[in-house]
C-alpha cells in the first residue's frame, strides 16, 4: 500500500469514527470535569495525531479505543496543566474514573448525560440546540451558525459561553433523577426539534448546512429514543420528524420551484420513512402517555394517510389540534388549528379561529398566518383584502421559491 | 464543588410582617438551616442587617470612597447567604430549591471559584 492509499484510508477511518464515536468520546471525557471545551481539545488533538500515525503503521483494529488514548492522555495532561497547585487527588481520581472503563476496550456510552447538560435549565434555550449539535455531534461553530443565521464569531462565542457555564457551575453530565426525567427531556427534544426546523427551512437542499441539521436532528433523537427506551415523547418527536423529512423531496418539483402538501406526488413519499413514523407513533401510544410531540405526529399521520388513501378525515384533525392546543398552546398550533377548522366548517369559521390569534404580536411578522388569512380571504371573495395579505406575506418570505408560489397565488386572484 | 446561595428579597417586607408571621419566618429559615447540617453539607450561613446599614467603598487613585447604603439599589436586596458542598449543580438547586428564601424572594446560586480548579 502506498503513502497515499494509506492517508486516504486513515482519513477515510478517522472520518467515519468521528462521525460515529465523536459525541461518545467528548462524553466520556468530559462526564468528571464538566470540561466539555478541554474534551473537545483532546480529541482534536488526537484526530490530529491519529492522521500522522495511521497512514504510516496502518489504521488500528479499534480506531475509537486508539483514539481514546490518546485523547485521554492530552486531556489528562491539560488538567494537570491547568491544576497545577491542586492536590493529586482529584486529577488522580478523574484519570481512575477515565482508565478504569478503558480496560475493557470499551467505554460507558454517556451521550445521554451530555445531551441533558446542553439543554440544562441554566443553559440558555437558545444556545442548547447548537450546543448539542456541536458537543454531541461534533459540528463547528462555522457550519452551526450558517445553518442558525447567526455569525460565526458571535455563534463561536455564545457556544464557548455556554460550555464554560457547563464547567464553573457545575452542571453535571448525566440522566436527571426520575421526579425531574419528563421535564428536563422536554427541553432535550425541544432542543432538538429546533435543529430540525432550523433545516428544514431549506426545503431545496442547497444549502448544505442546513440540509445536514434536519439530518442530524433526527440522528440525534434516534440516539435519546435507543438510550432512553420507553419515553412516548421522544418516539413522538422522531416520529413527527421521519414524517416530515419523508416528503423533503416532494417539497419543490423538477424547475425547484415550491409545492404545498395538497398538490405534492405521493410517490416521491419515502415510504420506508413513513412506515418507521407510524410503527414509531403505535408503539408510543401503546405506553398510554400523550404529550405534544405525539399530537404534533399524529396530525402529520393524519395528513399523510389523507393524501395517500384521498378519504379526508378533518374532525379528527382539528380533534388533535384541539388537544394539541391544550397540551402547547402557541400561536401557531392556533394558525394550524384554524386551518383545519377551515377545511371542516369553511372559510368563514377558519378566519375566526386566525382572528382569535390575531393580536399575538409575533404573528405580525410570521408569514404562513398571512399567507393562510390571503388564502381564506380568497375563498370568501373578498379578494381586495386577499390580496394585501398576500402582499405581506411575500414581502415576509425569505426563500424565494415560496415567495414565487405566493406571487403565482396571488396573481391568480379573480376580482 | 461547593455553592454560595444568595438570598435576595424585599426586606421592606419583614417590618410589616406580625409577631407571629416573623417567628414562623424565622421558624423555617433554622428548619432549612437543621436539614442542611444533618445531611452534612451546611458550610456556613448567615443572615444580615437591613440594607441600609450597608456602607460601600471603593479606592481611586490611592483615595478611599466611601458611600453610605449597598452597591446595588434594586428592588430586592441581599439578605442571607448560605454556603453549601453538593456535587453538582443540580444537587445545589435541589437545596435551594427547599430554600425558605426562595418563597419569598430569589435565591441565586453560583459556585465557588476553587482555587484548585481548571478557571480559566
Amino acid at each position: 500500500m502506498t503513502l497515499n492509499e494509506g492517508c486516504a484510508e486513515a482519513r477515510s477511518t478517522a472520518d467515519a469514527v468521528a462521525r460515529r464515536s465523536y459525541g461518545k468520546l467528548v462524553a466520556f471525557l468530559a462526564a468528571h470535569t464538566h470540561d466539555v471545551d478541554a474534551a473537545e481539545d483532546a480529541l482534536a488533538e488526537s484526530f490530529t495525531a491519529a492522521l500522522a500515525d495511521w497512514p504510516q503503521k496502518g489504521c488500528p483494529d479499534n480506531p475509537e479505543a486508539w483514539l481514546l488514548t490518546v485523547a485521554r492522555r492530552k486531556f489528562l495532561d491539560a488538567v494537570r496543566g491547568q491544576r497545577r497547585e491542586a492536590g493529586s487527588d482529584a486529577i488522580d481520581g478523574i484519570a481512575e474514573g477515565l482508565s478504569a472503563a478503558w480496560t475493557e476496550r470499551e467505554f460507558p456510552d454517556k451521550r445521554l448525560g451530555l445531551l441533558f447538560a446542553c439543554a440544562h435549565p441554566s443553559i440558555d434555550p437558545g444556545i442548547r440546540a447548537p450546543l448539542m449539535l456541536q458537543a454531541v455531534l461534533g459540528l463547528d461553530a462555522a457550519r452551526i451558525a450558517s445553518a442558525f443565521l447567526i455569525s460565526p464569531a458571535t455563534m463561536g462565542q455564545r457556544l464557548v459561553r455556554a460550555k464554560q457555564k457547563i464547567r464553573q457551575a457545575g452542571i453535571p453530565l448525566r440522566i436527571p433523577e426520575p421526579e425531574e426525567l419528563r421535564e428536563r427531556l422536554r427541553a432535550v427534544l425541544d432542543a432538538i426539534y429546533a435543529a430540525f426546523s432550523e433545516g428544514w427551512i431549506d426545503a431545496s437542499g442547497t444549502d448544505v448546512a442546513r440540509r445536514d441539521l434536519a439530518e442530524e436532528a433526527i440522528y440525534l433523537c434516534k440516539l435519546v429514543t435507543e438510550l432512553l427506551p420507553g419515553e412516548p415523547d421522544a418516539m413522538g418527536l422522531l416520529a413527527l420528524m421521519l414524517f416530515a423529512e419523508s416528503r423533503h423531496r416532494a417539497r419543490r418539483d423538477a424547475d425547484g420551484e415550491f409545492v404545498p402538501m395538497g398538490q405534492q406526488r405521493t410517490e416521491e413519499w419515502n415510504a420506508a420513512m413513513i412506515q418507521e413514523a407510524e410503527a414509531l407513533l403505535r408503539n408510543a401510544s401503546s405506553l398510554h402517555m400523550l404529550g405534544r410531540y405525539q399530537l404534533e405526529a399524529a396530525i402529520q399521520s393524519a395528513h399523510t394517510a389523507r393524501r395517500m388513501t384521498g378519504r379526508a378525515n378533518w374532525s379528527e384533525v382539528v380533534e388533535l389540534y384541539d388537544a394539541l392546543m391544550a397540551f402547547s398552546p402557541s400561536p401557531v398550533v392556533a394558525l394550524n388549528r384554524a386551518l383545519a377548522i377551515a377545511e371542516k366548517d369553511g372559510p368563514v369559521a377558519g378566519l375566526a379561529g386566525l382572528e382569535e390569534v390575531a393580536a399575538d404580536p409575533r404573528l405580525g411578522e410570521y408569514q404562513p398566518w398571512w399567507a393562510a388569512r390571503a388564502e381564506l380571504l380568497a375563498r370568501t371573495g373578498n379578494i381586495e383584502a386577499a390580496r394585501h395579505a398576500y402582499d405581506v406575506a411575500i414581502g415576509l418570505e425569505r426563500d424565494e421559491p415560496v415567495r414565487r408560489f405566493l406571487d403565482r397565488r396571488r396573481a391568480a386572484l379573480r376580482g | 464543588m461547593q455553592y454560595l446561595f444568595a438570598l435576595y428579597q424585599d426586606e421592606s417586607a419583614w417590618p410589616k410582617m406580625t409577631k407571629q408571621e416573623q417567628e414562623q419566618g424565622v421558624a423555617a429559615y433554622a428548619a432549612y438551616t437543621e436539614a442542611l447540617k444533618t445531611a452534612g453539607v451546611l458550610k456556613g450561613s448567615n443572615r444580615l442587617q437591613p440594607s441600609a446599614s450597608a456602607t460601600t467603598l471603593r479606592t481611586t487613585n490611592g483615595k478611599a470612597q466611601i458611600l453610605d447604603g449597598p452597591f446595588a439599589d434594586s428592588k430586592e436586596q441581599l439578605a442571607g447567604y448560605y454556603l453549601i458542598e453538593a456535587a453538582d449543580l443540580d444537587a445545589a438547586l435541589a437545596w435551594a430549591g427547599r430554600c425558605p428564601g426562595a418563597h419569598h424572594g430569589v435565591v441565586e446560586v453560583r459556585a465557588v471559584w476553587e482555587m484548585s480548579s481548571n478557571n480559566k
